[in-house]
């Protein structure tokens, strides 16, 4: 017993050191405050994000950081609750009185509620293909950025794949698509573009909200299996949701293969629990999945060999993981161009949304950064937040995530002016003066 | 010792039947609202003012709120959550409405908007109670998030079901809600509050209304026989409960998380809020308040805690170790005093009101 108070005390008091030592070296490093979730039902989600986040800082700061200037960062554990999710941010925002320069808070009702917060206290508030989709309009959200892709984009795209298996766009007419979706901001917010497209292309919407947590999905197919039956399905699950979707929908006789997730319902944590029965479910994603690429070489080599990894090396590659390493690259590619401007300094967070509005990932650079091939080519611009991408529709084969060959582009010319509108509503609604000098 | 009243003569009525009839009580609130008012502010940083107190004192208010109902009326309530919701879509509504209305007004009227609708759902009490009860109040729980996910009116249109509260000014420059806001506005602004409402609801408990309410709750067919009306003691506690409900998740949406969809009222957050008042003490306004801070504040502090000491240990670790702890606590706290942390207070105080003999 005193043995383990001595060890406590050494613990403790080797963590006092740390910390000190910590203070004395963050004046000049850029600091980024870190939410995540790695317990709770929305834990599968959030474990392999969270792994390949911190992996990926530690493979920029093992390979001479950002043109030099290093990354910090610390966690806090939100379990993908609003309320939590707010107090988290308020708790890590600084660090020694230094404010971070970006949040990226992984859950659609968390980035409602710090977009207020974040341009309060200048923070860039980068939510990768999730949270508010109007906020593209860099004219309205100067602060906010979702590219590569919204969520209205994704469902564009995922229409254009539903209507190819149909034999064209004319052959979604009189067609029957559903969106089984999580009842949250997060589920809904696809549901104004399917309308749209519903009207446009002559198709019966037919919607199908699912309860947090998503466990209890019974009668949700009951009725599409059973009575509705439509051509196609899409979900918009997380954590748990999106495997009781898959068991349900197989024990309900809808065919699997006739079900599409979006990103967030298409990792390894959703199909492997559903066992076989997930076998030809489809899901969308915008990077391919694998670790052939350099970058994950690199990660294993320098994180991995040195015995510093996040987590379980046989994560490194997988759907989520992958979605991370995105994150980051956008991320590190807007400080280095941030840094062109401002010379190679730890950046602030003001700095840091002028890099986010001049990043050009273009294929060669992709390429450079051990990403050839991995997603097409990204430049983000002052008006336009959510920058241009494609989607890929992979299929799971029972054991893997096949990618396929074939990238669908979202219909811009249908979102972009639905994003204007309803960025210039929230503009008026609370008092914001759009930027003019954005072209 | 501390409470010794020798020389504490109540002359008159008036004096004998004040609100803090111990001077020692008197000192001591007082001297607690000197130190939210005056210390507290200079003090405490951003983090505590907006995230720790002004959390702790809209849960405070939603606590005593079922308080109210559940603690001094005996109605067993699970619609909080819905009636809180109701309170901020309806201040939503009002306040995109009516540009011009003031944040107090807004806030009154979504009060009287929820006070409404708790009387409407509070009509099955007339016939059931107990947990019969418990299971019908849930239809407002679950009724009344349907209705704001369901119809997009309330929620202004918004593709998402979020909505968020446009900036208000309070008085001249300063904001109350929006970017503009200032965390020492806000702590101010709900602080007080708190209190009028705290002493609004001190003193209704105390005069004929809340008396009604105490005495349907201990007996209610007694309570019928002297003369006391069940319809409209069930129906008021209904009403003032909602009332302050109401008025918390107003300040929720407002002032806390600034925007807010339906599921941040979910079945859990009117869980939460009971489990406030049976482990801070069923009918005490105190015990409210030890609530609020015993379920809000106390899981954040646990969570913070390793950090705090230095100690870096992975995120799920943490949030283990909180559950763990924190259940332990409830347990614990559940078996010293089954009536509450208010209840162990009211043990103390007596035992040194008795001091050096306390029996």
């Amino acid at each position: 017993m005193k043995n383990l108070i001595q060890k406590i005390t050494i613990v403790m008091f080797l963590g006092v050191v740390f910390s000190l030592t910590g203070l004395a070296q963050a004046a000049e490093k850029i600091y980024v405050p870190m939410l995540t979730y790695t317990s709770g039902p929305y834990a599968p989600g959030g474990i392999p994000i969270d792994q390949g986040f911190r992996d990926f800082f530690k493979y920029t700061n093992a390979t001479g950081g950002v043109n030099g200037v290093m990354l910090d960062w610390e966690t806090c554990e939100y379990g993908y609750n609003t309320d939590r999710g707010v107090e988290c941010y308020e708790r890590i925002k600084s660090k020694n009185g230094r404010m971070g320069v970006a949040v990226f808070p992984l859950s659609t009702g968390v980035t409602y509620a710090l977009i207020p917060r974040t341009k309060a206290d200048g923070l860039v508030l980068h939510s990768m293909g999730y949270g508010r989709t109007d906020a593209s309009d860099g004219r309205v959200f100067s602060h906010v950025f979702t590219a590569p892709m919204t969520y209205w984009s994704q469902v564009t795209s995922i229409t254009k794949y539903i209507g190819e298996q149909l034999g064209g766009m004319n052959n979604l007419k009189g067609k029957k698509i559903a969106l089984v979706y999580h009842n949250s901001a997060y589920g809904k917010e696809p549901i104004k573009t399917l309308e749209v497209l519903s009207a446009k292309y002559g198709f019966k919407f037919l919607k199908y909200p699912v309860n947090h947590p998503g466990l209890e999905q019974k009668s949700t197919w009951l009725k599409i299996g059973r009575q509705t039956k439509p051509d196609f399905t899409i979900i918009f699950g997380w954590g748990v949701m999106t495997q009781t979707s898959i068991k349900e929908a197989k024990a309900n006789g809808y065919p699997v293969s006739k079900i599409i997730g979006n990103w967030w319902s298409g990792s390894e944590n959703d199909t492997r629990p559903a066992g076989s029965a997930a076998v030809g479910y489809k899901a969308a994603g915008f990077h391919t999945i694998g670790k052939e690429y350099p970058l994950h070489r690199g990660i294993l080599d320098k994180v991995y060999g040195a015995g510093n990894g996040s987590g379980k090396k046989s994560v490194v590659g997988e759907v989520l993981y992958n979605r991370a390493l995105v994150q980051g690259v956008i991320f590190t590619e807007a400080i280095r161009a941030a840094h062109k401007k401002y010379g190679n300094i730890a950046i602030n967070g003001k700095q840091l949304a002028w890099g986010y509005e001049h990043v050009n990932l273009t294929a060669a650079r992709l390429e450079e950064l051990g990403l050839g091939g991995f997603m097409k080519p990204l430049k983000i611009t002052c008006a336009n937040h959510e920058g241009e991408n494609n989607l890929l529709i992979h299929e799971w084969d029972g054991n893997n995530w096949i990618n396929p060959s074939k990238w669908y582009k979202p219909m811009y010319d249908v979102t972009r002016p639905m994003i204007e509108a309803s960025a210039a509503a929230y503009a008026k609604e609370k008092g914001i003066t759009p930027r003019s000098n954005c072209n | 010792m501390i409470y010794r009243e020798a020389g504490q003569f109540k002359t008159s009525y008036k004096s004998d039947q004040a609100l803090l009839p111990i001077a020692q009580d008197r000192f001591f609130v007082i001297g607690l609202l000197a130190v939210a008012y005056i210390v507290i502010p200079m003090v405490a940083n951003d983090y505590w003012l907006n995230s720790i107190f002004l959390q702790f004192f809209i849960f405070s208010l939603a606590a005593l709120g079922l308080n109210i109902l559940t603690g001094y009326a005996g109605q067993l309530s699970l619609g909080t959550g819905g009636f809180m919701a109701c309170g901020a879509f309806s201040a939503f509504k009002l306040a995109t409405s009516f540009p011009d209305m003031h944040i107090v007004f807004v806030l009154i009227l979504a009060g009287l908007i929820t006070a409404v609708v708790g009387m409407f759902f509070g009509i099955p009490s007339l016939r059931i109670k107990g947990f019969y009860l418990a299971v019908s109040t849930l239809a407002a729980q679950f009724f009344l998030l349907w209705l704001f996910n369901r119809v997009p009116w309330f929620t202004n249109y918004s593709s998402s079901g979020v909505i968020s509260p446009p900036p208000i000014k309070l008085f001249g420059d300063y904001y109350i809600t929006g970017t503009q806001a200032t965390n020492l506005t806000q702590y101010f602004f709900t602080l007080t509050l708190v209190v009028v409402l705290a002493l609004a609801a001190r003193n209704i408990i105390r005069g004929h209304i809340g008396r009604s309410w105490m005495a349907i709750r201990d007996m209610d067919i007694a309570a019928e026989i002297i003369g006391i009306s069940p319809l409209k003691a069930k129906l008021s506690a209904f009403a003032v409960s909602s009332f302050y409900c109401g008025i918390a998740g107003a300040l929720w949406a407002f002032l806390y998380t600034g925007t807010v969809e339906p599921l941040a009222f979910e079945i859990n957050q009117s869980f939460k809020i009971l489990f406030m008042i049976i482990i801070g003490g069923l009918g005490s306004i105190l015990g409210s308040f030890i609530g609020a801070a015993f379920i809000v504040v106390l899981p954040i502090l646990l969570n913070s805690a390793p950090a705090m000491l230095g100690l870096q240990l992975p995120g799920a670790l943490v949030t283990h170790i909180e559950f763990m702890v924190f259940g332990v606590l409830i347990v614990f706290f559940l078996i010293v005093e089954p009536h509450g942390l208010a209840r162990l207070w009211g043990i103390a105080k007596e035992k040194l009101r008795l001091w050096p003999f306390p029996y």
